[in-house]
């Protein structure tokens, strides 16, 4: 649905270059919730800014919709009439919501039927219905200094919505939220994405928003992605920083001649008393060092750090069976050793950072 | 001078005051408006980024700010003949006032609309909306409370250029005062006409200060009919505004 190839943006200022989007290839599925995420200065902002070429792009081609934005944008500063229409098949919402404080929440979900030059009759039918999508019926004749952060936000929808997009671009909708005002307004988002099919891709630096409802996600560094792919993707992964951030566990091993082992429970395997059969089989001792238990992206999932007596050579054999589980077994500071041998099982998955 | 005399004279002065005030500002605002959003839209960053067109504009307008008015009257009196005809009387005063409050007015919306956050800009952009919508549904009505302001102290500081424009003979309440209260020495003439000016003017800037502000603070329950929050008296607990 949305395909950026090279995607590269160079600001100039007095002299001094400075790349904020280095060759970013993105691939957002039809109908999905796709998340980047990554520290500020990462590149982000600029990401979704190019996606609808609100930033024209240095190099490289974004495509939405099938329609290529980049070859639509010409040479000059100003956006022609083709890529204003194809902008207002692009729905976006943004971090400090940027409505019009001169008009009502009505006038405001109104404003881009009234850029697409449609009548007053059919501009108000259609504000009022998107307003009662987002939950906002009653306040259409409220100004948005009467709302809430969380109202406001989904008066932001409600007008993103209103040129019935196939993409809504999502820019930190939710960092200026507090975390329950948060919560609702990501469930609308999943909702609207489910009963819609609306293809989301949003930003964002609160790994919370890729748990909650993202079926991809991206790490971003530098200008660069690191890390793509489904969820279900990352967490097989092994030694995935996404994955390890979307699910942490910590804890040391406590002391030399140990075995720090990572295991990650999905699907099946995370029904299964795998640790326990471990522990007899093999007779040794296990202690936790670390666990948790999550939903990820609507499915259970669960991490464990675990250690075993003796250095890792030992512990081949047992590690051979928790692998013969299905479960994804990381041997810390022994990568090298375990990732070909997932490689066959896991799922491909773009590692650019590494390469 | 007895007031009976004083009157009329008074009266004719107020009228020709307001005449040259009200067609000057009205040109100002039509002249200055466009001037000063163009200030903003081709500076840098700006949607028509034109640094040339920028410094042009900018330039004429520092130049015919830093004239003093009764210089630029003169300046301007052969120009002030070929549109009006004549270079005395009030309708010779109004081109010159124009003239001067035109830069002063456009450097007043320049700041007004330079307020405007770049974001709702962006929105609008995002939405598929060209320049002249972005002036029209942002610039515009975002910062038509801070427009009200400039307009009221052009009009303000037109009323102080318009004592001057008695020198072409176009009379006025400040030409009175000059004339009559410091040439004739009738004291009693000048702090009348002070008087009048400063009511004229506080009037002016209240006016302009309440739709300022009435317009500022919409939807933010002061200018709620009271009756409404009677009768619905649950949602009339607002909800206390997070972001802004």
């Amino acid at each position: 649905m949305i395909t950026t190839t090279g995607l590269t943006k160079v600001y100039r200022s007095r002299g001094r270059e400075v790349t904020a989007l280095d060759g970013v290839d993105l691939h957002v599925r039809e109908g999905e919730v796709y998340g980047v995420i990554g520290q500020s200065g990462a590149g982000k902002s600029s990401l979704i800014r190019c996606v609808n070429l609100l930033e024209k792009p240095t190099a490289g081609t974004v495509t939405v919709d099938g329609v290529d934005l980049t070859a639509l944008a010409g040479r000059g500063q100003r956006a022609g009439r083709e890529l204003r229409e194809a902008r207002s098949r692009i729905g976006m919402v943004f971090q400090h919501f940027n409505l019009l404080s001169s008009r009502t929440v009505q006038d405001n979900v109104e404003l881009p039927l009234e850029i697409l030059g449609k009548s007053g009759r059919e501009r108000s039918r259609k504000a009022l219905e998107l307003l009662d999508l987002v939950g906002l019926a009653d306040k259409a004749k409220s100004y948005p200094s009467q709302l809430s952060g969380g109202q406001k936000q989904r008066v932001g929808i409600a007008r993103a919505l209103a040129g019935d997009p196939k993409v809504l671009l999502s820019d930190e909708a939710t960092s200026a939220l507090d975390p329950e005002t948060t919560r609702s307004i990501l469930e609308l988002l999943r909702d609207l994405n489910r009963q819609l099919g609306l293809t989301v891709l949003l930003i964002t630096h609160e790994m919370d928003v890729v748990k909650t409802i993202c079926d991809s996600a991206a790490l971003m560094e530098h200008g660069r992605i690191v890390e793509s792919g489904t969820v279900d993707e990352l967490l097989a992964t092994p030694g995935s920083e996404l994955a390890a951030a979307l699910f942490p566990v910590s804890g040391e091993a406590s002391g030399d001649e140990r075995t720090v082992v990572d295991v990650t429970f999905h699907g099946e395997a995370a029904t299964q008393p795998v640790i326990s059969q471990l522990s007899r089989t093999y007779n040794i001792d296990i202690s936790i060092l670390g666990a948790a238990m999550d939903t990820v992206a609507g499915r259970q999932v669960g991490r464990m750090r675990i250690e075993l007596p003796g250095a890792f050579e030992e512990n081949v054999v047992p590690i051979g069976f928790l692998r013969e589980q299905g479960l994804q077994v990381e041997v810390a500071g022994h990568d090298g050793e375990a990732a070909p041998r997932l490689a066959e099982s896991a799922p491909q998955l773009v590692k650019e950072g590494v390469k | 001078m007895t007031w009976s005399e004083m009157q009329p004279l008074l009266e004719q002065a107020c009228w020709d005051t307001l005449y040259m005030v009200g067609w000057s500002t009205l040109i100002a605002v039509v002249g200055g408006l466009p001037l000063g959003v163009l200030l903003v839209l081709t500076d840098r960053g700006g949607l028509l980024q034109n640094t040339v067109v920028n410094k042009v504009i900018g330039q004429i307008v520092n130049i015919a700010r830093s004239m003093p008015f009764i210089i630029l009257m003169v300046a301007l009196m052969s120009f002030t003949r070929w549109i009006t005809g004549t270079t005395i009387g009030v309708e010779a005063a109004i081109v010159p006032l124009a003239i001067g409050a035109i830069p002063f007015f456009a450097r007043l919306v320049e700041t007004a609309v330079r307020e405007v956050d770049h974001g709702l800009v962006e929105a609008v952009q995002a939405m598929g909306g060209n320049t002249w919508t972005v002036v029209r549904k942002v610039l515009i009505p975002e910062s038509l409370p801070s427009l009200i302001s400039s307009a009221t102290t052009t009009i303000v500081v037109l009323i102080g250029y318009s004592a001057m424009a008695g020198t072409v003979g176009a009379g006025g309440l400040g030409d009175i005062a000059v004339r009559y209260g410091y040439q004739r020495f009738e004291t009693g003439m000048m702090w009348i006409t002070v008087g009048v000016l400063a009511v004229v003017i506080s009037a002016i800037q209240f006016a302009g200060d309440l739709a300022a502000r009435s317009l500022a603070r919409r939807g933010r329950g002061s200018t709620v009919p009271k009756l409404r929050l009677l009768r619905t008296p649950a949602p009339a607990a607002v909800e206390p505004t997070k972001a802004s």
